[in-house]
């Protein structure tokens, strides 16, 4: 198998692990449509928690299409094309982000800042791979920037609430998240070309994480933090990690790492995520909502992307200067 | 519609879109094509483009919002848009002799269009609308044939507050609630009352 996938270009190799994606997919959707045929037929006998299980299953299914989709895209294009759907990723989570934050009208210019300003020059940056700069933009000179706009509103009121709530929006889903196309621009010698592997070793590893826990978690009661998470265990979290660094470990081929690297690296990877899911659950739950999309009482209107990448815009920022300390670059 | 306004209503269309979602939620009534007056909260110039970009497109065809006549007629791009694009109804905010202000209104509901109508006449501030103004009264009185549907727009004063130029994306939300009935020698306080009230109950559904 080795030789094999060592004998095949860069484009090659990444045209295969697309087809084999697609293929699980495939068969991942055509399950599900099988599954929902027979739930149909017995309406009323189907225990409740089976049907939301296959809801959150198809849920699933949908967002990893569709992350699928944007990675192929992004990879057919190239790096800038790639960098440019993050920066829109970025725009559609900002709203919903702020859009549940109840601002007031003296955060009206900090807000156009923070959409049209720091959103736009923080993916310039890693398109132009301003590195340096890009890894200091937002919490150095942002930082001072949007709470000294929103002084100059003349609203005392709230005013640290007001700003901790858009500085955060800003890190987790400007800053977090423009790491993810940072990692294909990383200056890896001899790897250059195949750097879309790392944002795909990082996807796969995280979202595979997220996976297991929330399927183990099911099985489990009694979860840790009852008031915040129903659904996060110490055991789930445990499995959720093992399960996303053995994936690591298997995928350490694809990447510039070895498998004890890439193992650690998975792991740093899976911790962060998790944990930063568990945060943005905390944000929401302080919210009153369920999902950062519109659910029962929330009166906004999209589909809860933010509940489907935090995760990634948590684990990001850190595998990306995990990956550049320990292998200088 | 010439090739320019249809560019043009898409280009909004997918402008306001990306700023705002510009979510439709049906709760009392269907989206259907009937004879309709959809009345609303208002509290920016917004409101109008949110409301017309949330409704269906079969639906939107058929419904023109109501712009005020100085200040959309004030120069040749706002006269354009409102009339080509949004096929905007005019009407007079101060009353000129003893001309009918509602005449317009009337002429479009004989025409059988549906009408989007702002009952507190401008723009407020507060969370809560301001008491109705009686045109909403009276052509309840005059056509009980055509449903009113009240709605409620959710957030557009955050996306752009009086005074302020660039628009800040945020999502916002248009909810549709149960069509209101002008009972039998209901009068006219207590109608515009019950008006306002079904408008303020969809805020919190």
């Amino acid at each position: 198998m080795r030789p094999f996938l060592r004998s095949l270009s860069p484009d090659q190799q990444v045209g295969l692990l697309f087809a084999l994606l697609f293929g699980v997919l495939l068969l991942a959707t055509m399950t599900s449509v099988l599954l929902s045929l027979r739930e149909h037929r017995g309406a009323d006998e189907v225990p409740r928690g089976r049907a939301g299980g296959l809801q959150d299953f198809q849920a699933l299914l949908r967002s990893s299409w569709l992350m699928a989709l944007v990675f192929w895209i992004g990879w057919a294009a190239g790096d800038g094309v790639a960098t440019l759907l993050f920066g829109l990723l970025s725009f559609l989570v900002l709203r919903e982000f702020i859009s549940l934050s109840p601002t007031r009208r003296g955060d009206h210019r900090a807000l156009v800042l923070a959409f049209f300003v720091v959103l736009p020059v923080q993916f310039t940056l890693v398109w132009t791979r301003y590195f340096d700069l890009f890894t200091v933009f937002i919490p150095v000179y942002a930082f001072l920037t949007i709470p000294v706009l929103s002084a100059l509103g003349q609203d005392p009121q709230r005013f640290l609430e007001r700003n901790a709530k858009l500085q955060w929006g800003i890190m987790v889903c400007v800053y977090g998240l423009s790491h993810v196309p940072a990692l294909m621009l990383l200056p890896f010698p001899h790897f250059a070309g195949r750097l879309a592997f790392l944002v795909f070793f990082l996807v796969l590893v995280v979202q595979t994480c997220m996976l297991v826990q929330h399927l183990v978690a099911r099985r489990l009661s009694d979860p840790v933090v009852p008031a915040i998470s129903a659904s996060f265990h110490w055991r789930s979290w445990a499995a959720g990690l093992f399960a996303g660094s053995l994936l690591g470990v298997l995928l350490s081929g694809l990447t510039p790492f070895k498998p004890l690297p890439a193992l650690a690296m998975a792991l740093v990877a899976c911790v962060a995520g998790s944990l930063g899911h568990l945060v943005m659950k905390a944000i929401k739950r302080d919210r009153g909502v369920t999902h950062w999309g519109t659910d029962g009482r929330s009166v906004t209107g999209a589909a809860g992307l933010l509940d489907r990448i935090d995760a990634l815009c948590f684990a990001a920022p850190v595998f990306f200067h995990s990956v550049r300390w320990t292998f200088h670059l | 519609m010439d090739w320019r306004a249809k560019a043009m209503s898409l280009l909004l269309l997918g402008f306001v879109r990306l700023l705002t979602g510009a979510q439709a939620r049906w709760h009392g009534c269907p989206p259907k094509a009937e004879q309709r007056i959809y009345f609303a909260n208002h509290q920016s110039h917004a409101d109008l483009v949110l409301i017309w970009a949330a409704l269906p497109q079969e639906l939107r065809t058929i419904t023109r919002p109501i712009a005020a006549r100085d200040y959309w007629t004030a120069s040749r791009f706002r006269r354009w848009i409102t009339s080509a694009v949004f096929n905007a109804v005019y009407v007079e905010r101060e009353r000129k002799g003893d001309e009918d202000p509602l005449a317009p209104l009337m002429a479009a509901l004989d025409h059988g269009d549906s009408l989007i109508l702002f009952p507190e006449g401008t723009r407020g501030h507060a969370e809560d609308p301001q008491p109705f103004k009686s045109g909403l009264y009276n052509l309840a009185l005059k056509y009980p044939e055509v449903v009113l549907v009240p709605a409620w727009i959710h957030n557009v004063q955050r996306v752009m507050p009086k005074g302020e130029v660039v628009p800040v994306p945020l999502l916002c939300s248009v909810t549709f609630g149960e069509p209101v009935r002008l009972g039998s020698d209901e009068p006219r306080a207590d109608f515009l009352q019950r008006a306002r009230a079904a408008v303020m109950a969809l805020r919190d559904v």
